[in-house]
């Protein structure tokens, strides 16, 4: 039984130490959780995502007030209602359509500098795992809140992507792998109707957002044994490094608390971001609400281009270039791909990819293929486009499959 | 310094994708339709114009272009246009499949070689000659056998070209030249016009029935029932509605929708409009946005002196 | 002692799956299209009462049907459907290139798309402009005088076969 002091003020500082630990909570928590010291803006990402999240979710409450989520008069609520009716209505709808593009930006370079640095292995795997899992689901709460304003690319989007649950061809393996009617089901319509739009708006609002917050504490919760790595991949003893910060040998130490000084070049570093954030939210936001959405759903009429937004592009073009089942099984390997990273990756070696010798160049290769990827998967596929995105494709899977060769030299070496 | 490269990379990089997946991407899919300022000289007809067409595309235009230099008398004008006044009353009664045009703010809204040609031929005018068999079956077809000498038509159109009002508001504009056939529901209008408030639910019903009745003819004569215009602004990017409304054929080949002969200050007058109803926080956010930066940029340097502080002890 | 009570923690954890497989079978049917949207899925047309080289038009799972007796003079073509010696032609009316709604010309015996001027014969094969194939030709299974739609019967399926159609 804990001792309580019966003469504490209601609410005092000791009152809440004896009740919740307060002050355990915030050594534990923030001014004694150790960050190396040898690191540099892309580590300030993770919270850069944190912040993105927030406003998405804050910006989604406000639009939510107004949104009527029914084939009749989702478009017009959201066109009309929010975007002239409703006080600084517009302002939200842009915060959010810019802010749900932008974090995949930053999800991509937060992921890309885990990769460059070997983040991913000796005791961080789980990191990795939990953070891809966050990227799975910020793909379903980006690709349901596409739906919602039941414009032309919704339903469209809608459309083809569910088509792809239908599975392989009926002739592949005695139609195993063909599932006729689950496409129907998941719709709960024959083409993307009420039922459908109703309940991607429930995944939105509700579910998916839920199991994105569970699975961000969990990415926390990852972090605590291994630690956040460092610029050089060094092993650091933490326990060492902290009794001497806190012994003021704050120059000699390797690491650094996360509050005050780490969160401090945060906070920097997000700033910087909200200029830009800010600059495309009032200036520029185009590239994040495509025009084609402006024009009502009609099951009738086909937009002449179908694309997804930017940051599905990659894995579309990886699923576009081949035959349907081809295409699926391509397309399935590009979903689990990142996921096997730690697995297929067999140096022991925790360093910058740039001092890791074949890495390297299997590490620029991988972001030059993404990037052409990424953009052939919006241009129409005719000609030359066609075959890059073949190429680029195959490369993708290539890179996958060879890593592991590459990797076990570099443990001899 | 290190970090500054780290940046630059990942900017690069970034500009990179941003460059591949909008402006070359979208102008790989998008065919480049050159404009021609709102001058209807029939180069582009004759440019586009099939084999078949093309010697009297030819000619239709070199005649146009001939009357446009007679000098035309509004007095006489303003006579002869009796005959088009049984059409042209702004009665709104639906004939040939569409409302005629009220012409009270024709001389800001139409250009003047539109006007020759709109009279000597409308379906070339309006090139939507495809459609029909014979100028005759376009519902202004009757033109033709009603102003026929090239003086005439000078002075028809000098007379037409002095209907102006100083300063033409754009939701004039839009009614005279779009609105017949586009309905714009942010702006409450239909094809019949904006929509009285009526006190019981049987007359609402009556109006919603007339305009759905309005709606059939139009769809009868446009094939289908063309677009609500409500947001249009904000589908299609400036320059296609630019070359669009001068000229549907070069964006949509096939469509049926008529060359409706905008001069510069009509376009201009209609765009306002469709701004007005489609993209109405352009003001406000033009207004509030260097503010929001601004607060950001102080935050920033804020930001920046805060982690100087705690991190001059580390190094 | 520690296996019974592994035992009952087991029979336990049993016993709770059986309960959440249950309220997964409940959760699977909430996700079931409605009755009303499925009994909308299957439209059954009477053909018997279409007459020569006269369009009519019906509507399936939100899509227009069009249905079209061939005259008896009319060529021959596999894309046709034989019912009580009549030939039909029975295809989703949307163009296949943007999917606007083709027009039937009685006098020409073609379909013309109004959109970007596409055309196709009389039985549904694109002949000229941009459309990519043929109009499609929906799932069907032939019941007396009458089509069942939705249904998938052997005539359809030598269709799909000898890819005369997509699969819509």
């Amino acid at each position: 039984m804990a001792h309580f002091d019966e003469k504490a003020k209601p609410f005092s500082h000791k009152w809440l130490n004896e009740r919740m630990a307060v002050d355990t909570v915030k050594k534990v928590l923030s001014t004694e959780y150790w960050i190396p010291k040898d690191i540099n803006f892309l580590w300030a990402m993770g919270m850069i995502l944190a912040a993105t999240f927030g406003i998405l979710i804050i910006s989604g409450i406000f639009l939510l007030m107004y949104y009527q989520p029914d084939v009749k008069t989702a478009f017009d609520s959201v066109n009309y209602t929010i975007m002239s009716e409703v006080g600084y209505g517009w302002l939200w709808r842009h915060i959010h359509g810019v802010a749900a593009s932008v974090v995949f930006l930053v999800i991509y370079i937060h992921m890309f500098t885990g990769i460059y640095y070997g983040s991913y292995k000796r005791g961080r795997e789980m990191i990795w795992l939990s953070g891809m899992l966050l990227f799975v689901l910020f793909s379903a709460e980006a690709f349901s809140g596409y739906m919602l304003p039941w414009g032309q690319m919704s339903y469209w989007a809608g459309m083809v992507i569910t088509n792809l649950f239908e599975g392989f061809s009926p002739t592949i393996a005695g139609g195993v792998a063909n599932f006729p009617g689950f496409v129907e089901w998941l719709r709960g319509d024959y083409v993307p109707g009420q039922a459908f739009l109703t309940r991607f708006f429930m995944l939105h609002v509700f579910l998916l957002p839920l199991a994105i917050i569970a699975v961000i504490v969990l990415h926390f919760a990852t972090l605590r044994l291994p630690h956040v790595n460092n610029q050089k991949g060094k092993e650091i003893d933490f326990e060492e490094a902290a009794k001497q910060y806190k012994h003021g040998n704050k120059k000699e130490s390797k690491v650094i608390p996360f509050n005050p000084v780490f969160l401090s070049k945060d906070v920097f570093v997000m700033g910087v971001y909200f200029i830009l954030f800010f600059y495309l939210v009032f200036f520029h936001f185009e590239f994040a609400m495509d025009p084609v959405n402006f024009d009502p759903a009609d099951g009738l009429k086909t937009p002449a281009h179908i694309y997804p937004e930017w940051y599905f592009l990659w894995s579309y073009e990886i699923l576009r270039p081949f035959n349907k089942d081809l295409g699926l099984i391509a397309f399935g390997f590009a979903q689990v791909a990142f996921f096997l990273l730690p697995f297929l990756d067999k140096s022991p070696v925790v360093a910058p990819a740039n001092k890791r010798g074949l890495f390297k160049v299997w590490f620029w290769v991988m972001i030059v293929d993404m990037i052409v990827l990424t953009v052939m998967g919006k241009l129409p596929p005719e000609g030359i486009w066609t075959i890059i995105g073949l190429v680029a494709a195959l490369v993708f899977i290539t890179l996958f499959a060879v890593l592991p060769f590459i990797t076990k030299k570099e443990k001899k070496a | 310094m290190k970090e500054f490269k780290i940046l630059a990379v990942v900017v690069i990089l970034s500009l990179i994708t941003y460059w591949g997946v909008e402006p070359f991407a979208h102008s790989q899919m998008h065919k480049h339709v050159v404009g021609n300022e709102f001058n209807y000289d029939g180069k582009a007809d004759i440019a586009d114009a099939t084999k078949e067409k093309l010697a009297s595309k030819k000619a239709f235009w070199g005649e146009v272009n001939q009357i446009a230099k007679l000098p035309g008398n509004a007095a006489a004008g303003e006579a002869l246009f009796a005959t088009c006044m049984g059409c042209h009353n702004g009665a709104g009664i639906n004939m040939g499949g569409v409302v005629p045009p009220n012409l009270d703010h024709a001389g800001n809204l139409y250009d003047k070689k539109y006007l020759i040609a709109l009279i000597k031929d409308p379906a070339m005018a309006s090139n939507v000659d495809h459609k029909y068999a014979s100028t005759m079956m376009h519902p202004m077809g009757a033109v033709q056998a009603m102003v026929t000498a090239p003086q005439q038509i000078a002075d028809v159109v000098a007379y037409v070209k002095t209907k102006k009002v100083g300063k033409l508001t754009p939701k004039v504009a839009y009614e005279e030249a779009c609105g017949r056939c586009h309905s714009n529901r942010y702006g409450g209008l239909t094809q019949l016009g904006e929509t009285p408030k009526f006190k019981t639910e049987k007359e609402a019903l009556a109006h919603q029935m007339k305009v759905l009745d309005e709606q059939d003819l139009v769809k009868k004569y446009m094939g289908k029932l063309p677009p609500d215009l409500s947001i249009m602004i904000r589908a299609r990017s400036e320059q296609y509605m630019e070359t669009f409304i001068e000229n549907p054929q070069t964006q949509l080949p096939g469509t049926s929708m008529p060359r409706v002969g905008l001069s510069k200050e009509g376009y201009e007058a209609v765009k306002a409009y469709l701004e007005e109803t489609g993209d109405p926080s352009k003001d406000a956010r033009h207004a509030i946005g260097p503010w929001v930066i601004l607060f950001f940029v102080i935050f920033t340097v804020l930001a920046y002196f805060w982690k100087k502080h705690h991190w001059k002890d580390l190094h | 002692m520690s296996n019974r009570r592994d035992f009952m923690g087991m029979a336990l954890g049993s016993f709770a799956a059986l309960g959440a497989l249950g309220a997964l079978y409940a959760a699977k049917r909430t996700w079931d299209p409605l009755p009303s949207v499925k009994s909308a899925g299957f439209t059954t047309i009477d053909l018997s009462p279409a007459k020569e080289n006269e369009l009519v038009t019906e509507k399936w799972r939100g899509k227009p049907i069009f249905i079209l007796k061939q005259p008896a003079d009319a060529p021959k073509s596999d894309r046709e459907i034989h019912v009580a010696g009549g030939r039909y032609l029975v295809v989703v009316g949307l163009c296949t290139h943007l999917g606007c709604i083709p027009a039937y010309l009685a006098d020409k015996k073609q379909f013309k798309c109004a959109c970007h001027g596409g055309e196709f014969n009389s039985v549904g094969v694109n002949t000229f402009g941009p459309p990519p194939r043929p109009l499609d030709i929906p799932p069907f299974k032939i019941s007396g005088t009458s089509l069942i739609l939705g249904e998938t019967g052997p005539e359809y399926e030598k269709m799909l076969a000898a890819g005369l159609t997509l699969k819509v």
